[in-house]
């Protein structure tokens, strides 16, 4: 599509659907679902080979949301996109729910792989990729993690495994932030220098505002080009992006909004008017 | 090799590469090692079939993903590395990487139990079954021998779903003849003789060494029954029920933990649903240590001659 103004159209509204489930659900995570909407919209509205029809289509793209607890996100793109109705994001985390507190591969139409665990989404993305080496298949899976996710072990375990690998049919997201739930990233456990460290670790990779379409764009482009080695692209990003009080605030990591929030954020999203 | 009843001998984890290699024409699977395939003997299949191979290194969390993730793709994948990390320290990529999306995943378990010998506690897995079993949906499967191992390696590639294969270091006595497993199901337990005065049951490894309790109980006027039970779960409730009624006592006979593994999913069976005098012979709720295999056995009280004591123990209780 690369239509810069339809892709900021949809992700204004995947931003209202999250704070709307959210709300509703008086439960859940928007801090890190509004940080990677522009993601998830290129990747649901441009990048990825996928679609509900093409389900059994096996050359269809995957996407691994590593980072699980930012199901809201990934719900509204699913549901934009047409994989389920409209009505279950209203019913997210309640009792007999489709739309689970984390993503559910088996309950959830579109969700490639269960996720909430953090760090165990991206071995995943990397078995995915492997299979597609092992059986000459060509789709890409793109896998999206935290930047304090990165600091459970095992996700070095699979960006060994897929440099080792050559797996370069997989393309991996870091949601840098900044902050995670105790606090920044710096000062909890700080993981960065993440573009240097995924270099060190056999990736080619590319630093952008991740909220920018030109620039994911671009480094989409740059993955789809590179052989031989997987891709990273270090997004930086802004916690709770779109809704002014939840910027940059590591308390809205996993907390719901009240009444008055609720309303002063969606009054917020429809101006699109809040910036970082 | 043989034994000294001249039974064929043979270490479930060389009858389980062996049985890879053998299907791999028959099945499209992949298998995945943690640098142990030449003792887990994945290196068999490997040989055959390297474009199905994956070495993922000392990793073992990232090989379990890694299942998860080929699996998701709709190709059944067999994960080997000893037991002690396939349930141990990959246990979260396993519950929540494979068993919840219920993903086709046979972990393959071997230098399971006490029976590692030299390599001391850090190796000897007594705990797995219990981890294992009490994920939901995750079948626990023990065999006792090469020919129950081969027809375990087939029923998981015929299973849709998450299995757990417990396999061992030490070579083995072959029980069963092959025709003897033509039916060989999860949930279908085995009786190797009958008797009416106790019921032993057992897996693994010591399956064998109930079955020489049985005979030397039989040589003392005791009529001991010995059930074989190569899943643990399901566990063949509806044989052990059977037998329970008709014997009255029950021995519970493995190279695990008394807590927790075949003792404890017999117990709970059996509290419930028959209610019968009851011991298990296990491991006593502690770590094990190094020495020959057979002679840590000994020291953690797993020989014949313990399950015996433990039945007359048991039967006269039953008197009282």
């Amino acid at each position: 599509m690369r239509d810069v103004a339809t892709l900021q159209r949809i992700a204004r509204e995947l931003r209202m659907d999250i704070v709307e489930m959210i709300y509703r659900a008086a439960s859940g995570h928007p801090g890190g679902s509004l940080s990677i909407v522009e993601l998830l919209t290129t990747l649901y509205f441009d990048e990825m080979k996928q679609s509900p029809e093409n389900r059994d289509d096996p050359e269809r793209d995957r996407f691994v949301l590593s980072k699980g607890h930012s199901a809201p996100a990934l719900y509204a793109a699913l549901c934009k996109a047409g994989y389920f109705k409209r009505e279950e994001l209203w019913c997210l985390r309640q009792i007999g729910a489709m739309l689970q507190g984390h993503p559910d591969r088996k309950g959830t139409p579109g969700v490639d792989a269960s996720t909430g665990s953090l760090g165990l989404g991206i071995s995943a993305a990397c078995g995915m990729a492997k299979a597609a080496k092992i059986y000459q298949n060509h789709y890409r899976v793109y896998a999206l993690l935290g930047d304090g996710e990165m600091e459970e072990g095992s996700v070095w375990e699979a960006l060994m495994f897929a440099a080792h690998y050559g797996l370069d049919n997989l393309c991996v997201m870091v949601d840098a932030n900044g902050l995670q739930i105790d606090g920044p990233v710096r000062k909890v456990m700080n993981v960065e220098p993440i573009d240097k460290k995924l270099q060190a670790f056999g990736f080619e990779t590319i630093c952008i505002d991740g909220h920018d379409f030109p620039s994911i764009f671009k480094a989409f482009d740059l993955a789809r080009q590179t052989k031989g080695a997987p891709f990273a692209i270090v997004a930086r990003t802004v916690k709770g992006k779109g809704v002014s009080f939840m910027e940059n605030d590591a308390s809205w990591h996993g907390s719901a909004p009240n009444t008055q929030q609720y309303e002063q954020a969606m009054a917020e999203l429809r101006k699109g008017d809040a910036q970082s | 090799m043989k034994t000294e009843k001249g039974l064929e001998k043979q270490a479930t984890r060389d009858a389980y590469g062996q049985a890879l290699a053998d299907l791999s024409s028959e099945f499209d699977f992949v298998v995945l090692d943690a640098d142990l395939s030449k003792s887990t003997k994945t290196a068999t299949f490997q040989k055959v079939c390297p474009a199905r191979f994956v070495n993922c290194g000392i990793a073992e969390t990232n090989m379990m993903g890694i299942a998860a993730g080929i699996a998701s793709t709709g190709r059944p994948v067999f994960a080997s590395t000893f037991a002690m990390f396939a349930a141990g320290r990959a246990y979260d990529a396993v519950r929540n990487g494979i068993a919840y999306p219920h993903l086709n995943v046979k972990i393959a378990a071997t230098h399971a139990g006490l029976s590692v010998g030299e390599d001391g506690a850090t190796h000897q897995c007594i705990e797995d079954i219990a981890l294992m079993r009490v994920i939901p949906g995750m079948v626990v499967c023990c065999p006792a021998d090469g020919p129950s191992t081969t027809a375990a390696v087939r029923a998981a590639l015929q299973y849709d779903g998450p299995v757990y294969l417990r396999l061992g270091r030490l070579a083995v006595p072959t029980l069963y003849e092959p025709d003897q497993l033509a039916d060989f199901t999860f949930g279908k337990g085995y009786v190797l003789r009958e008797g009416a005065d106790v019921c032993i049951v057992a897996t693994g490894l010591m399956t064998a060494r109930a079955l020489d309790a049985a005979q030397s109980l039989w040589a003392g006027g005791v009529r001991a029954a010995v059930l074989d039970m190569p899943s643990i779960k399901p566990l063949d409730e509806k044989l052990l029920l059977s037998f329970a009624q008709k014997t009255g006592a029950v021995v519970t006979v493995e190279e695990h933990s008394v807590l927790g593994g075949l003792g404890g999913a017999v117990a709970e069976f059996l509290g419930e649903h028959c209610p019968v005098p009851m011991r298990r012979v296990g491991v006593r709720d502690v770590f094990g240590s190094s020495g020959k295999a057979a002679d840590v056995l000994s020291t953690y009280h797993l020989t014949a001659q313990d399950i015996e004591r433990t039945v007359l123990e048991l039967l006269e209780q039953k008197k009282k």
